[in-house]
């Protein structure tokens, strides 16, 4: 029995790990798409395009894991959540659909207006909201009967859900405006510099916003972070994420440029590690604990040999794919 | 909306559809992988242009058909938790983790090499390219290892055993893989990717022959696709029939499905070729059929007994005139396949495959065969599967979410719509890609990422000019 618990607890770190990545790595291409409707020059938008194109297709693989990672190693999790879930789920898998194709599809028309562009935007504007959505909803719980969802499939629809779908939102808006510092030059890269400015201060805004509305859902969020002994543990992420959006500040003030991409993304690692504290040991909030969704440890340890040796190699093969496309896009190369 | 609709049957629907719009991309991306693999081999041994220019002109192609089989295929691997929950819930020990060593083995290999393989052949220079054209290839081909490895359990669940709560839980991951139809399964789904590929290769090439015999390009492409077609037609054909043997042996209730058996023929079965299947009367209507073939086909004996529908309970009964028709054209464009590779040896040997406008016409029609043959093939085994989910052990009617008919219906029609537009746009830029002829100078993909430092290596500049 022991051995179970341990491996529930070893995976339930293994999928926060993997939709961390998601998180990070679709955050930014995602951020682009949202930030669209901002550069409407279409020299802009294929530097936008082509500063992603080589990677956004693995960043997306990092959702089909934590998926397929749920599926494989919490089962019923998997089975309660996404019938919960189901609208903004839909309307993720369908905002994917759209922003995906028009990487393709928007060199392939021969349009004036390119309505690729339109999808492009609308489906990462939509596909960051539901995300959002959801996660607000996996924190408020959801009604379990047996082993199953027993609501509606509008019950995610609540002002707390509106608010995370927002917040994740900006968020991903300023993982793209800084990757944009990073990746670009000459007046695009200015005018991300400002965007990273506004981004940083709303962003600032939907933390302390989800930071104080979270505990109000239910008392064992406010059991988890505000009692003794417990605020040893959990003072330090509000005053490191002080530290990071100081730093943060001095680097776009002082005009780096790749420090405000790695500290919006040490923001989002803070703000992940809170929302760990909150849900601990709960896969499904206030119903389901990771041991009691797991798979059987033959399961388990099954996948386990394969994530161990796996995920470095992916991970190492993926780092050289973004050094082979390292440095600025020039707005010059963009088509022949 | 939809209030008072069956909410089982949407899903089935909405699983259909999706699927249906997916496993064309797949198929032929899985073909098209290897084919640029091998295109960018013979380029790099020989140093002629042509390889290289066809290399770049698929590779626009396979972009386009990538991004439409990685979007539709996010969608699949969401179905099972949104549409098939108690599913997800019992198989989820078992099929999860094949599904999560797709993902680690396959698409992460695919993934993490294709921007390099689309954009990066200047930046890393031709060896380290051709690995990551490779990396790709053989990315594919692993992820057909395990979705048919998976696939293939639930039409011949070993392994498991069955807990308290209900669930499979694996007792024995090599029987699990290894299935017993696992390995036949997935001779034949590559078989026909690679057949689907060579389809559609062979049709453009004779495309632009019939336009202008004398290009280079089209001809190379035309006659590596005929040796294709004519030496897989056949090997697929016998694939098919040891994966049909092995149904029988496993599946019995299936073959009867496919072949019209309602009625058990003590004495020996007839080969039911053509027929209006009546699944109320539990008999097939209009039957055109030849005696006892039917067991001499399936058992190699003319007497060979063979039990029909009439001795399984109807509540067990698969859709017979689906899986009677699908089965059909499935196996007929397999001998049409099979019947334009003969034809373009005949060619050959003649000294006309370049020459003939007969092949080339045939040829062109028969470029969306195999997308037909690889759907009509999936409708059969997996209709044929019904009404289980996990043959014998998990039915349908109880793999479902908890959802009301209204959700499920809402979102099979979004994505109903959806897939029209965006299919729609997509064959409409596939077809427009490949109307062109490929030419001397062949671009590669549109935003390909330009020369960093030194431009073109000396290694690349030497075999292209």
């Amino acid at each position: 029995m022991s051995l179970a618990i341990d491996l529930a607890t070893i995976w339930a770190f293994i999928i926060a790990f993997a939709v961390f990545v998601y998180v990070v790595m679709d955050g930014f291409d995602l951020g682009l798409g949202i930030l669209f409707p901002l550069f409407p020059a279409k020299a802009d938008r294929d530097v936008i395009m082509i500063s992603v194109a080589p990677v956004w297709d693995g960043n997306e693989t990092w959702l089909v894991l934590g998926g397929g990672g749920v599926m494989a190693a919490f089962p019923l999790a998997y089975s309660v959540l996404l019938p919960a879930l189901y609208t903004p789920m839909i309307a993720m898998l369908i905002a994917l659909v759209f922003r995906g194709v028009a990487f393709e599809f928007r060199w392939r028309t021969q349009r004036e207006r390119n309505p690729w562009d339109l999808a492009f935007a609308g489906g990462s504007w939509l596909a960051a909201l539901a995300q959002g959505i959801a996660l607000g909803a996996i924190l408020q719980g959801v009604h379990v009967e047996a082993r199953h969802y027993a609501g509606g499939w509008w019950d995610w629809l609540t002002p707390f859900s509106i608010l995370t779908g927002v917040s994740l939102l900006i968020g991903y808006a300023l993982l793209g405006a800084t990757w944009l510092v990073m990746k670009t030059e000459g007046s695009l890269r200015d005018r991300a510099y400002r965007l990273s400015w506004l981004l940083l201060i709303a962003m600032l805004g939907a933390i302390v916003a989800v930071s104080i509305a979270t505990p109000f859902l239910h008392l064992q969020y406010t059991h988890r972070w505000f009692t003794w002994p417990n605020i040893i543990f959990t003072a330090p992420v509000p005053i490191a994420v002080a530290a990071v959006t100081a730093l943060l500040l001095r680097a776009l003030t002082n005009k780096y440029d790749y420090q405000p991409f790695f500290l919006s993304l040490a923001l989002f690692a803070l703000s992940y590690a809170g929302l760990g504290i909150s849900m601990y040991p709960f896969i499904v909030p206030q119903s389901i604990t990771i041991w009691q969704a797991a798979a059987p440890p033959n399961s388990q340890i099954f996948l386990l040999f394969g994530v161990s040796v796996l995920i470095p190699l992916i991970l190492g093969y993926t780092a050289w794919a973004y050094w082979v496309f390292r440095g600025k896009v020039r707005p010059e190369s963009g088509y022949h | 909306m939809f209030e008072g609709w069956d909410a089982v049957a949407l899903a089935r629907a909405q699983f259909a559809f999706t699927m249906s719009f997916h496993i064309v991309f797949p198929a032929f991306s899985i073909g098209l992988a290897s084919y640029l693999a091998v295109l960018e081999a013979r380029w790099l041994l020989t140093g002629r242009e042509v390889f290289l220019n066809l290399f770049n002109y698929w590779l626009k192609i396979f972009a386009v058909a990538f991004g439409m089989g990685v979007v539709s295929g996010i969608v699949m691997a969401y179905q099972f938790g949104t549409n098939w929950s108690a599913f997800a819930d019992k198989t989820g020990p078992v099929i999860g983790p094949l599904m999560a060593y797709e993902v680690l083995t396959a698409f992460f290999l695919e993934a993490g090499f294709l921007g390099v393989m689309l954009f990066g052949l200047k930046l890393v220079g031709p060896r380290l390219h051709f690995l990551a054209t490779l990396m790709v290839a053989i990315g594919t081909l692993i992820s057909a290892f395990w979705i048919l490895s998976s696939n293939s359990w639930m039409q011949t669940p070993t392994g498991y055993a069955v807990n308290a709560d209900g669930q499979f839980i694996p007792t024995d991951w090599l029987e699990v893989i290894f299935n017993p139809s696992f390995p036949y399964r997935l001779v034949h789904m590559v078989l026909a990717a690679y057949l689907t590929m060579a389809l559609v290769v062979g049709a453009v090439g004779a495309f632009h022959l019939l336009r202008d015999p004398h290009i280079a390009g089209p001809r190379v492409m035309f006659s590596m696709a005929m040796w294709m077609a004519a030496l897989v037609a056949p090997i697929q054909i016998l694939a098919g029939d040891q994966h049909g043997l092995n149904t029988l042996e496993h599946q019995p209730v299936k073959i009867m499905g496919m072949e019209g058996h309602y009625q058990s023929h003590p004495d020996g079965a007839p080969l039911i070729l053509f027929g209006l299947p009546d699944q109320r009367q539990g008999r097939v209507k209009y039957a055109l059929e030849i005696p006892k073939m039917g067991s001499l086909i399936l058992k190699h004996s003319p007497n060979a007994p063979m039990p029909g529908l009439d001795t399984v309970p109807r509540e067990n009964w698969p859709p017979v005139p689906i899986t009677f028709w699908s089965f059909r054209i499935m196996v007929g464009m397999g001998f049409l396949m099979f019947g334009l590779g003969l034809f373009s040896l005949w060619c050959r040997w003649r000294g006309t495959l370049f020459d003939s406008r007969l092949l080339h016409v045939f040829a062109v029609l028969m470029g969306p065969a195999g997308f037909i043959a690889v759907l009509a093939g999936w409708i059969t085994t997996e209709t044929g599967r019904q009404p289980f989910t996990v043959y014998n052990l998990l039915r349908t009617a109880e793999s479902a979410s908890p959802l009301a008919a209204p959700a499920i219906g809402s979102s099979l029609l979004a994505f109903v719509i959806v897939y029209f537009v965006v299919y729609a746009a997509g064959v409409t830029y596939l077809l427009r890609l490949m109307s062109q002829p490929p030419h001397a100078g062949e671009a590669g993909p549109p935003h390909e990422v330009p020369t960093r430092t030194a431009g073109i290596t000396p290694a690349i500049e030497g075999v292209t000019q």
